[in-house]
């Protein structure tokens, strides 16, 4: 079988000295690691005179733009004197010849630029204050519209939203709840049993779970879940013009696209915050049950007396302030997303982080603020 | 080379053996076709309901040709393109492109066999132009930064791209620039078969004219096989070498221009001698050489 390693072969002709070309000389045949090796050293063993030595190419197995651009980059960006190739050859020769030009330097960071760099930054800082400030106006305007006119409202996507964010999202949030209710009953009843005081588990439970963890971790999981899909999902919708689309209808983004998830949001999140608060007491009530021997009747008796009706109000309240900022925070991004793959990672992340963040954030305010009530 | 040079059906062009075609499965096969569709059945399931896009249709195409594959809307045109690309599986029959299944083709060094422009380009959007085009030849691993930056290069400015825009993004491009790119990327590693989704779709008559001679040029000076799908009658006119009519669910006619127009279908009559029809064949005067 002929050799398709690509190679050269230096041999003494009749008619002079003759470098003659052979092979394969094709990009997958030369980054072939076993051929590139011996390639590479013989090009770089290229005689000093190779410019007088005739060049043929006719015993070529295949050339392509790549091959020939080893040789020609071989050859110094220079013709040999004489060169043996088809016609075909030829001409790829003098497109590789042609094009062969050195690429232009990237704009490199003079002072200037790195100025206007900065500025463009800062700027970049109050768009996105602007653009923060003006969703949540358009927010306020759109219910004002909503309230004037109910009956134009956008109630079947809201009643999608609910489903979406809401209702899917019940089994995660009981099982993550029912959890953390086991793994903090656990710990408490190491430490009260120290102290003698099993009972009081009932009350550490309560407030903890229902004022605090409760309403937190139900956010925490609802941004990570819904808040990433409400900027993802805005985000191809830019991507693929279907907002420019929508504008170009006369359709308000705000009352279609943001309002509709901030009240589903608004509604869901309290209903979620219940819901993941009853999973994590149940998960407390069975570990005390097991653990200490607390029967949950008894529980369940001492939670009333424990826990203050306003705790309820207050995580209810905390839970919604949480759902709108989740969903605006998730709009907000999605609407800033630009129409490439790299702009739809990047708002995705900073959407989850900057919500997760605020929860966080906004619930330390709530304990501030809240501190004489309900304890 | 002469623009009379263009390799008909069935003929080899000059330059012999040296024409960059084809990996190895290229060399074994001979005169074999490039592309062999034997006995395709195409079935799409929506809700439950069975719908036949393809049944019985067979297409053979040999080295050189440029093919121009046309149909109505939903004849599952784009779907052979995807088909013989090997992204597609068929209901029933064989597919052979290179000599091997198409199903194999899409495998490791894919881009030495084949190249595809999609129709919006499908740039990838997170690298810059020049990065974009030296992608394939960036991922074998082996050769050096600048070889690929130089091969690289050379295919920018061989599609018609200026140097200046090798550090731009995808995002920052008209759509004639994308396409181009696109073209680049598709040719980096010289594949001897090019396939082409709606080439000039979306570009203005200027850059759409551009554009087919540009793909007549490289199609005569890489020796490609070329197969497209396009609703563009200039485009097929000028630039085709046969023309391969999908409808009735299957290839009702393949053959030069000049003979589809002749054909009895009422596909044909509507698509080719309507009103546009009959303003893009003064195109076939003046590129006699194309048919």
């Amino acid at each position: 079988m002929e050799d398709s390693r690509p190679h050269l072969a230096f041999e003494q002709t009749p008619e002079g000295r003759c470098a003659r070309v052979l092979g394969r000389w094709t990009a997958a045949s030369l980054a072939d690691p076993d051929h590139w090796d011996g390639v590479q050293a013989a090009l770089k063993a290229l005689p000093q005179d190779w410019r007088d030595w005739q060049w043929d190419l006719r015993g070529v197995q295949r050339l392509d733009h790549t091959g020939a651009q080893l040789l020609w980059n071989a050859w110094f960006r220079q013709w040999p004197d004489v060169l043996h190739t088809s016609a075909a050859q030829q001409a790829m020769f003098e497109r590789v010849a042609r094009f062969s030009s050195v690429l232009p330097p990237r704009p490199r960071n003079t002072p200037s630029r790195l100025f206007l760099r900065l500025g463009e930054l800062v700027m970049r800082h109050e768009e996105h204050v602007l653009g923060a400030v003006r969703l949540v106006g358009q927010l306020l305007l759109d219910l004002l519209q909503l309230l004037r006119a109910p009956r134009s409202g956008p109630w079947r996507d809201i009643s999608g939203h609910i489903y979406r964010i809401g209702a899917t999202a019940l089994p995660i949030t009981a099982l993550v709840g029912f959890l953390i209710g086991v793994v903090l009953a656990y710990l408490m009843s190491q430490q009260l049993r120290q102290f003698g005081a099993d009972a009081f588990i009932v009350n550490i439970l309560g407030i903890s779970l229902i004022r605090e963890l409760g309403p937190v971790l139900a956010a925490i999981l609802i941004a990570g879940r819904s808040g990433s899909a409400i900027t993802a999902q805005i985000g191809v919708m830019r991507v693929t013009e279907e907002l420019d689309a929508m504008q170009v209808m006369g359709i308000a983004q705000g009352f279609r696209l943001v309002m509709p998830r901030a009240l589903a949001m608004a509604l869901a999140m309290p209903l979620l915050a219940v819901w993941t608060t009853l999973a994590a007491l149940l998960g407390g009530m069975l570990a005390a049950d097991v653990v200490m021997g607390l029967t949950p009747a008894y529980f369940v008796t001492a939670l009333g007396k424990a826990v203050l009706v306003s705790n309820l109000w207050l995580a209810t309240a905390k839970s919604m302030v949480f759902g709108v900022m989740i969903a605006m925070i998730g709009c907000h991004y999605g609407l800033r997303i630009l129409p490439n793959t790299q702009s739809l990672g990047e708002g995705t992340t900073s959407s989850v982080v900057t919500s997760i963040t605020m929860v966080i954030l906004v619930d330390a305010l709530f304990a501030v603020v809240f501190k004489d009530i309900g304890i | 080379m002469s623009p009379h040079a263009t390799p008909l059906h069935g003929s080899l062009p000059p330059g012999g053996a040296d024409l960059p075609w084809g990996g190895p499965a290229a060399d074994r096969i001979g005169a074999a076709p490039v592309v062999d569709i034997r006995n395709l059945w195409t079935v799409f399931r929506t809700a439950g309901v069975d719908a036949v896009i393809h049944k019985d249709l067979n297409l053979t195409i040999a080295r050189g040709e440029l093919l121009s594959i046309v149909g109505g809307s939903g004849s599952g045109k784009t779907t052979l393109l995807r088909q013989i690309l090997g992204l597609e599986a068929p209901a029933r029959g064989s597919i052979t492109v290179l000599g091997r299944a198409a199903s194999q083709l899409t495998s490791m060094g894919a881009a030495s066999r084949v190249g595809m422009l999609f129709q919006q380009g499908a740039l990838y959007s997170a690298f810059t132009v020049l990065e974009n085009i030296a992608f394939p030849l960036r991922e074998l691993g082996t050769l050096p930064q600048d070889l690929v930056r130089d091969a690289a290069m050379v295919k920018l400015q061989m599609v018609g791209l200026d140097p200046a825009h090798a550090h731009k993004m995808p995002a920052d491009l008209s759509g004639g620039m994308v396409k181009r790119v696109a073209l680049a990327r598709a040719l980096i590693m010289d594949p001897p078969l090019l396939l082409l989704d709606e080439p000039t779709a979306g570009l203005d008559p200027d850059r759409s004219d551009a554009f087919c001679a540009l793909l007549r040029s490289l199609h005569q000076e890489l020796g490609l096989t070329v197969v497209m799908v396009t609703h563009d009658l200039d485009t097929i006119y000028e630039i085709s070498t046969r023309v391969a009519v999908v409808a009735d669910k299957h290839v009702i006619v393949d053959a030069p221009p000049k003979d589809v127009i002749a054909f009895d279908h009422p596909f044909v009559r509507e698509f080719f001698l309507g009103g546009r029809g009959l303003r893009a064949q003064e195109l076939l005067r003046q590129h006699p050489s194309t048919v």
